[in-house]
This record gives structure tokens, C-alpha cells and sequence, in this order.
């Protein structure tokens, strides 16, 4: 019976509102509308406090459903602008709220979990992306060796860096009888600049998957051009323990690095192509880019670690620091990011 | 999202979200110019946070050259690329740039702006800004239908145009407050009229008032019988109300019930009823 007559009172309520009396209106609507102002501050200031009880939960979903039928009232008058602009806002603010929380329970970011668990999960769900960024890299090394050994005139123009123009044992040579001008006094900026420019690399690799992928591939087919070009150089000269030296020690981590790149960048390039996914575009994309945003993170802070290791260890080289332990260094850097990478959060996952 | 929400495009450059609700709200996308004028000023804002950090830094040349060398370099590397991401993020889809151009990122399905969207799409500048000054991005703007970049686009992000704060209608053409208006001695249709005057026709009466001397004589009349016409067949007020007023009086008193009420907050602030007596859940 009294829930007869509140159904009752409401409509009447509601009578007199759309027909009559757009104060008595706005009056009933103030308190809710103060009150889901509050909860929407209390919520987008600290998302990750959510409610204290299923009570509240109702409360807020209550406020809001009330707020969007207000909305829905209000649209046939004309000039109340700043109480329909002001309902607009607080019923986007809610409705952002109470759908965003399906698809991030929690949004607070654990330095520890990202790296053990979250970084190499990501990686491991997308390993078709890796694989082929790998293949095309090694094609490129193939190609650029070939075409080194094939006319050593090319090397000039293929390889960047100076390596063009360098003589692998004269450099050799130089390093290893202290005459090379190396990087004394500067090797903090020279650090800082290897940095910058493999994760620009790296980023462009991410950004190009945009364009179907085809930039991504043309950029990872390149760095193994160059690669496969400076190693065949070395090589043949005879200078293959320098290379491994001078290159496994930072090279372990920085060439995965760029790869991780050219991986988010043909994530990006399935979500464009939308192979096998029968949903549009934006949803498709909407899906991957929290994947891509880690992978992303995660070559970021490998290019760091690389250009502090190129700078201070890789351009060391014998008597200074033997190559043996510089090669074993590369190899146990190698060996731990293979580790990371796959074998790092193989536990259940929070969903399991 | 719910099943029963949509989010589609009206003809007007704004997107609309269906609420499952059944209730719909526009929000207005951000134009090229506003975005460039954004654009333009946080490239200001960049350089002036390199040109403080590097005076800073200079002070460290006392201690190692190097060093400082070695920051000025992260530094004109890492201010470009995540003083969008930075500001984005802490400031709700906004920069400085954006913020006084009165434009925020938002999700493109209304959800709340996650860190990776913020991410990517100011990271996959590089894409948009080929081959130079931004060709791609203004190019793929201009064929989204939301406006979006390529960034945009891969992040599943709009830029929208926040509202004026002082967009009110200019009232002036309306004549004194306080002026008797025969309209007005009936309450209840004068209501139901404030409710079925739709916006475009309010603001067209308003207008037409506004530009009435500049008129000519005949078209004078003819716009305001037509809008009179409009408002009296959407409303019937009693004969001793009406029919002694010209088009162009009715015109004036229509608009004027429609725009003329005292602002509603304060008063209801005043009277507000305890939130206790709302029902709960």
C-alpha cells in the first residue's frame, strides 16, 4: 500500500514537474544533485577507494539514475542552460564512473607486480607479434650482411654511425692501444644520447604499426640491415671477439628492446587490420592499447639500462676490461632478460 | 558500456551518448583551429620548462660538464614527450594549452580517461606529425568523422569543447526587467510554453528582437507573424492576454517567459530540504 502511494506521489510529483513548475522541479533535484556532486568528487580523487558497502554502491547508482531521468526532464526547456549544462556534466561524470569500474577494478599501479607479472604476462599474450618481429629483424641482418659481403662499396651508404667509412682492425687497433679518443669526460651525455635515440627509435617502431603495420616492419627490417651489415664487417676483418665484446654487452638488452617495439607496433597494426575480429575499429584498438602502453613501459626502461651499460662498460675494451668478462656479462644479461621475459609471472593470474 | 547504451554522431560536429537510461547528452568536438591554438601554446609552455630546467642545470657545469651535458639531454628529449602525458593524466584530459583553449581528452565512449589512452596517443605523435607539421594528423582529423588523430584513434580518445561559463543569452533585446507581461497572469501555460519552445526557435525569437531595426518594414512583419504564428500554435493563451498584443509584443512576452526566471540555484539552495528525506537506494 505505501508503496502504492509513493508510486502514486511520484507521479504526481512528475505531473506537476513536466507540466507545471520547473522550480518545484529543480527544488527536489538540488539535494541528489549536491549529493552525487560529492561522491563523484570523493570517487575521481581517489578511484581506487571505491565504496565502503554494497549500500553506498546503491546509493551512488541511485543518484545517478535519478540525475539522467532529471537530464531527461529538463531537455524540452529551452532556456534553462546552466541546470541542464550542469545535469549534462554530473550525468557523464556518473555514467564514466559506474561503467569505467567493469573494466579497471583496480587502477593502482604496483612497481613490483607490473614488472614480475604484468610486463611479461603482456608480452607472453602477444609472442606471435615478437616472433615476427624477430624473423624480420634477422631477415634484415641477412640482407645487410649479403650486401656488405657482396659489395663492400655499399657499406658506406648502409651503414650509419661512421661505421660506413670505419676499418673494423684499424679501429681495433686504436681501442685497444688507448689512441682512440673514446669518450673521455663524456660519457654521462653519450649515455643520455643513446638513450634518447634508441627509445625514439623504438617509439617510432610502436607508432608506425598505424600504418598497417608496414612502417614498424620497414624500420625493424633497417636496424637489422645496419646489424647484420657492422657484424659481417667485424667478422670478416677477424675482429669477432671485439664484436662480441663491444656488442653483447649492451646490444643483449638494446636490440630486445627495439624488437619489444617493433612488437607493440604490429600489435597495433593487427588492431588496425582487425584480423579475424569482427568488431569496429575503435573497439579493436580500445582492446590493445592497454597491452601496447605496457610493452611500451617496458622497452622503455630496457633502452635506460642499455644506455647506461653502452656508455660505461661496452666501450671499455682490453687491457682495460677483458673481453671474456665483458661477453659474459652480455650473456648473463641475455640469459636474465629470457628469464624475464619468459618464464617471470607464470602463476595464476588475479583473474584465475 | 551497457548493451543499451550507443554512442553515435549527430550532423552537428558534437557526439552524443546514449545513456542505457534512455537519456542522450552532446558533447561538442573540438575544432582544428582550437586544437592548433592549444597545440601552439603547450609547445610555449614546453620551451619555457626547458628554458627554467636548463638554467637550473647550467649550475651543474661547476660539478661535471658531463653531467649537466647528459641532462640538458634527457631533458629537451623527455619535456616533448611527457609533458602531454604528465599533464593529461593529472589534470583530468587537460594541458595548459588545452585548458585555455577550453578543451579536454576524453574517452570516445564517455568511459574515464585511462593512463594507457593518455599514453599512446600523445606517443604516437610522431605519426601524426609527418612528414611536418603535423600533415598526417590534420589530414586523418579531417577525414574522422569525431575528429580524431591518429593518436586519437589508437588510444580511443576525442578531444572535446568544454562549455562557456558565461554563455548565457544577451536578454538586452528583451526590454526592462519587471515589465508587465500579460503572458505571464497565466502560470500554468506559461509553463507548458517554457517547456515546448525548442532551443533553436527561443534563440531565433531572441535574435530576430535583437536585429528588429535593422529590418526592413516588411520584413519585419513577416518574421515576427511567422514566429508568432509558431508560438501561439504551440500554446493558446486566452483572448484578454493575447489578442491585444502584435506579432512582434507576443514575440518580446514569449521570449521573454522562456529566459526571464530568476537563477534557479541560489533559491533552491536556500530551500533545500534535508538529504535525509531522499529515498534510499
Amino acid at each position: 500500500m505505501s508503496g502504492y502511494l509513493a508510486l502514486l506521489g511520484s507521479s504526481f510529483e512528475f505531473f506537476c514537474l513536466v507540466i507545471l513548475d520547473l522550480e518545484r522541479f529543480a527544488l527536489a533535484g538540488q539535494p541528489h544533485w549536491d549529493e552525487l556532486e560529492a561522491t563523484l568528487q570523493r570517487l575521481e580523487n581517489d578511484p581506487d577507494r571505491g565504496f565502503h558497502d554494497l549500500a553506498a554502491a546503491q546509493r551512488f547508482h541511485y543518484l545517478y539514475q535519478r540525475a539522467a531521468s532529471d537530464l531527461g526532464r529538463l531537455a524540452s526547456f529551452s532556456a534553462e542552460t546552466s541546470l541542464r549544462r550542469r545535469l549534462e556534466g554530473l550525468v557523464a561524470r556518473a555514467y564514466a564512473e559506474l561503467h569505467s569500474a567493469r573494466e579497471a577494478r583496480d587502477t593502482r599501479w604496483r612497481p613490483l607486480v607490473w614488472l614480475l607479472e604484468t610486463f611479461p604476462r603482456t608480452f607472453r599474450r602477444h609472442a606471435g607479434a615478437w616472433w615476427l618481429a624477430v624473423a624480420v629483424t634477422l631477415l634484415g641482418s641477412v640482407v645487410g650482411a649479403f650486401l656488405v659481403a657482396a659489395d663492400p662499396e655499399a657499406k658506406a651508404s648502409l651503414l650509419p654511425f661512421g661505421h660506413g667509412e670505419m676499418n673494423p682492425s684499424e679501429r681495433v687497433a686504436k681501442e685497444e692501444a688507448g689512441r682512440s679518443k673514446g669518450l673521455a669526460n663524456r660519457r654521462s651525455s653519450f649515455a643520455a644520447e643513446l638513450m634518447a635515440n634508441n627509445i625514439r627509435v623504438s617509439l617510432k617502431a610502436v607508432a608506425f604499426g598505424l600504418t598497417w603495420g608496414i612502417g614498424t616492419l620497414a624500420i625493424l627490417f633497417y636496424n637489422g640491415v645496419i646489424l647484420g651489415g657492422v657484424m659481417l664487417d667485424y667478422l670478416r676483418a677477424g675482429e669477432g671477439l671485439f664484436l662480441a665484446g663491444w656488442i653483447l654487452p649492451h646490444g643483449s638488452t638494446e636490440i630486445p628492446a627495439i624488437v619489444l617495439g617493433g612488437q607493440a607496433g604490429l600489435m597495433l597494426a593487427r588492431g588496425v587490420i582487425g584480423w579475424g575480429a569482427r568488431v569496429p575499429l575503435g573497439r579493436r584498438l580500445r582492446a590493445i592499447a592497454p597491452d601496447v602502453a605496457t610493452i611500451i613501459g617496458g622497452l622503455a626502461l630496457l633502452l635506460v639500462w642499455a644506455g647506461i651499460v653502452e656508455s660505461f662498460l661496452s666501450q671499455y675494451h682490453e687491457p682495460v676490461l677483458p673481453y671474456w668478462l665483458k661477453i659474459t656479462f652480455g650473456v648473463a644479461n641475455l640469459a636474465i632478460l629470457g628469464a624475464w621475459l619468459f618464464l617471470c609471472g607464470r602463476g595464476p593470474t588475479p583473474e584465475d | 558500456m551497457a548493451n543499451s547504451s550507443a554512442v553515435h554522431l549527430q550532423r552537428a560536429p558534437a557526439l552524443v551518448i546514449r545513456l542505457p537510461e534512455g537519456v542522450d547528452f552532446a558533447l561538442p568536438l573540438a575544432g582544428p583551429m582550437a586544437r592548433f591554438l592549444a597545440l601552439l601554446v603547450d609547445f610555449l609552455v614546453e620551451m619555457a620548462i626547458c628554458y627554467v630546467l636548463g638554467t637550473v642545470l647550467q649550475v651543474l657545469a661547476v660539478l661535471s660538464f658531463d653531467v649537466m651535458r647528459a641532462l640538458f639531454v634527457l631533458m629537451y628529449f623527455l619535456v616533448p614527450m611527457l609533458y602531454g602525458v604528465v599533464c593529461e593524466w593529472w589534470l583530468r584530459g587537460q594541458t595548459i594549452g588545452k585548458r585555455m583553449m577550453r578543451l579536454r581528452v576524453m574517452d570516445a565512449t564517455g568511459l574515464r580517461l585511462r593512463f594507457s589512452q593518455v599514453l599512446l596517443r600523445n606517443l604516437l605523435r610522431p605519426v601524426d606529425s609527418l612528414p611536418a607539421c603535423y600533415l598526417v594528423g590534420g589530414a586523418a582529423f579531417f577525414l574522422s568523422r569525431r575528429g580524431q588523430r591518429l593518436g586519437d584513434l589508437a588510444a580511443g580518445t576525442i578531444v572535446v569543447r568544454l562549455p562557456e561559463d558565461d554563455d548565457e543569452p544577451d536578454l538586452s533585446p528583451l526590454g526592462e526587467t519587471g515589465k508587465y507581461n500579460s503572458l505571464s497572469d497565466h502560470p500554468v501555460l506559461a509553463a507548458r510554453l517554457r517547456q515546448r519552445v525548442p532551443a533553436a526557435e527561443a534563440a531565433a525569437a531572441l535574435a530576430a528582437l535583437a536585429r528588429r531595426n535593422q529590418l526592413e518594414p516588411a520584413a519585419r512583419v513577416e518574421v515576427f507573424a511567422r514566429l508568432a504564428a509558431r508560438f501561439r500554435a504551440l500554446v493558446t493563451f486566452p483572448e484578454e492576454s493575447a489578442a491585444d498584443l502584435s506579432d512582434e509584443a507576443y514575440v518580446r512576452n514569449v521570449a521573454d517567459l522562456v529566459f526571464r526566471r530568476p537563477a534557479l540555484p541560489e533559491r533552491f539552495k536556500l530551500q533545500a530540504p534535508s538529504l535525509k528525506e531522499a529515498p534510499k537506494g
